[in-house]
């Protein structure tokens, strides 16, 4: 096993009045997954945001390969895919625009590959439509494929399997098992039981 | 991976053709500041004597107000949006510089309302009596100012556009900040139009935008990741 690729040590945050995050600290390999659970209000998308350095922490640091990520947050971002609760995908462009774009502002990409991520998430059909003609978990699913094609050794995920149907719900699943048999990490936050074998599986409950 | 990676400019490029493509998708929107502008500066000749002088007098301030005031107009869209649906977050997360990729967007910005403001700004100075012959002048001006107004908007709009529906509060914080440009635009038009030689406010205009695109994309990326807290 590889040393620890993301490490948070101590990390206290305030979201106005209220003291989300008390002293949190964990550390993650490559090919785990760190499952984020607790209530609703209980901190878990805030805490996910402040791994993607969105949000400043009141203490602690977040190091990924041994290093602060603030120290050089562009190359902390280039092997960092995230999916929020917004989609982040424009209503006004075509699935397939909309996923040619995103992975263009990392990598080359031809169109037959977009077409192959969206068959992935089980959503071939949905290439040539504008995305507000799409149902909310279609649009899901365009955002999944976006995490495929943008690659990054570091996904985090905010409730992916929102808005999906049962299938939709495996098709998270199986894009993560691929991820983490990749060397990837992961950080999800979600009720959903991700399947994976214990040794890739690391719970965190907040309270 | 790593072979297939891409330098910055491809990955600004994605972004400038992205937003092109969303602002040809809705003409409508695009278009509406230089339709304002064009309504606004040709209601005064509608307003006063139509005699040529009085006209002539007015016309620089005419022109730069209007245009001051259709660069807020359309500002207030520049990030609102990507803001609200997260592709924002998206561009801040994606590993390239994130004033950089701001400075890309605000010049794609620039290319849909201030480029085509300075295309048309001669039928609005026409109807406002200024000779032809002061028509390059002008074109310059606004050329410079309008420039200097996306840069400095921009960050404006950066710092409002997680705020609701807060077009005054942007043009608060922005007026004051585009007063230098509209001082010296409305000089440089009027010495056009008096037929004199008008280098020295270019040269102000020119300067303040350079200072513009030096400074404001670092202010901008800071004031939008406020906004993206």
């Amino acid at each position: 096993m590889r040393a620890n690729e993301l490490t948070a040590d101590n990390i206290h945050l305030w979201r106005g009045e209220r003291h989300l995050l008390q002293g949190l600290g964990f550390a993650l390999n490559s090919g785990e997954c760190l499952q984020v659970t607790g209530a609703n209000g209980v901190g878990k998308t805030t805490l996910l945001r402040a791994l993607c350095g969105l949000v400043p922490l009141e203490e602690g640091r977040i190091c990924w390969r041994g290093q602060d990520i603030l120290e050089d947050l562009e190359n902390y971002y280039s092997e960092l895919s995230y999916l929020g609760h917004d989609n982040g995908l424009k209503g006004d462009l075509t699935a397939a625009e909309n996923l040619l774009y995103a992975a263009r502002l990392r990598r080359r990409i031809s169109p037959d590959e977009v077409l192959a991520a969206l068959a992935r998430v089980g959503a071939p059909e949905v290439a040539p439509h504008r995305l507000r003609r799409l149902s909310a978990g279609q649009r899901r699913r365009v955002a999944l494929a976006r995490m495929s094609l943008m690659g990054g050794a570091l996904w985090i995920m905010d409730e992916p399997g929102s808005n999906l149907d049962a299938r939709g719900q495996a098709v998270v699943i199986e894009l993560l098992q691929a991820h983490l048999e990749a060397g990837g990490a992961a950080v999800v936050a979600t009720h959903q039981e991700l399947g994976l074998p214990a040794t890739r599986l690391r719970p965190l409950v907040l309270q | 991976m790593s072979e297939q990676r891409i330098g910055f400019a491809a990955a600004a490029a994605a972004l400038m053709a992205r937003d092109l493509r969303l602002a040809l998708r809705r003409s409508g929107d695009t278009l509406q500041p230089l339709g304002f502008f064009l309504v606004v500066t040709t209601l005064f000749p509608l307003a006063l004597d139509p005699e040529l002088s009085r006209l002539r007098d007015i016309a620089p301030a005419a022109l730069w107000v209007g245009a001051l005031l259709s660069s807020l107009l359309a500002l207030d869209r520049l990030f609102r949006e990507d803001a609200q649906d997260g592709a924002l977050e998206q561009l801040a997360l994606c590993g390239w510089p994130f004033a950089g990729l701001l400075l890309a967007k605000t010049a794609v910005h620039w290319l849909l309302t201030g480029l085509p403001l300075v295309l048309i700004a001669p039928l609005a100075a026409t109807a406002l009596g200024a000779p032809y012959a002061a028509m390059p002048g002008i074109l310059a001006s606004l050329f410079l100012g309008t420039l200097a107004l996306s840069l400095i908007g921009a960050v404006g709009a950066g710092l409002t556009m997680s705020l609701n529906r807060n077009g005054s509060l942007l043009a608060l914080l922005v007026l004051p900040l585009a007063a230098p440009v509209l001082i010296f635009g409305a000089r440089a038009t009027a010495l056009a139009i008096a037929g004199e030689p008008l280098a020295a406010p270019l040269y102000l205009l020119a300067a303040l935008s350079v200072l513009g695109a030096t400074l404001a994309p670092w202010a901008l990326a800071a004031a939008v990741r406020i906004g993206l807290e």
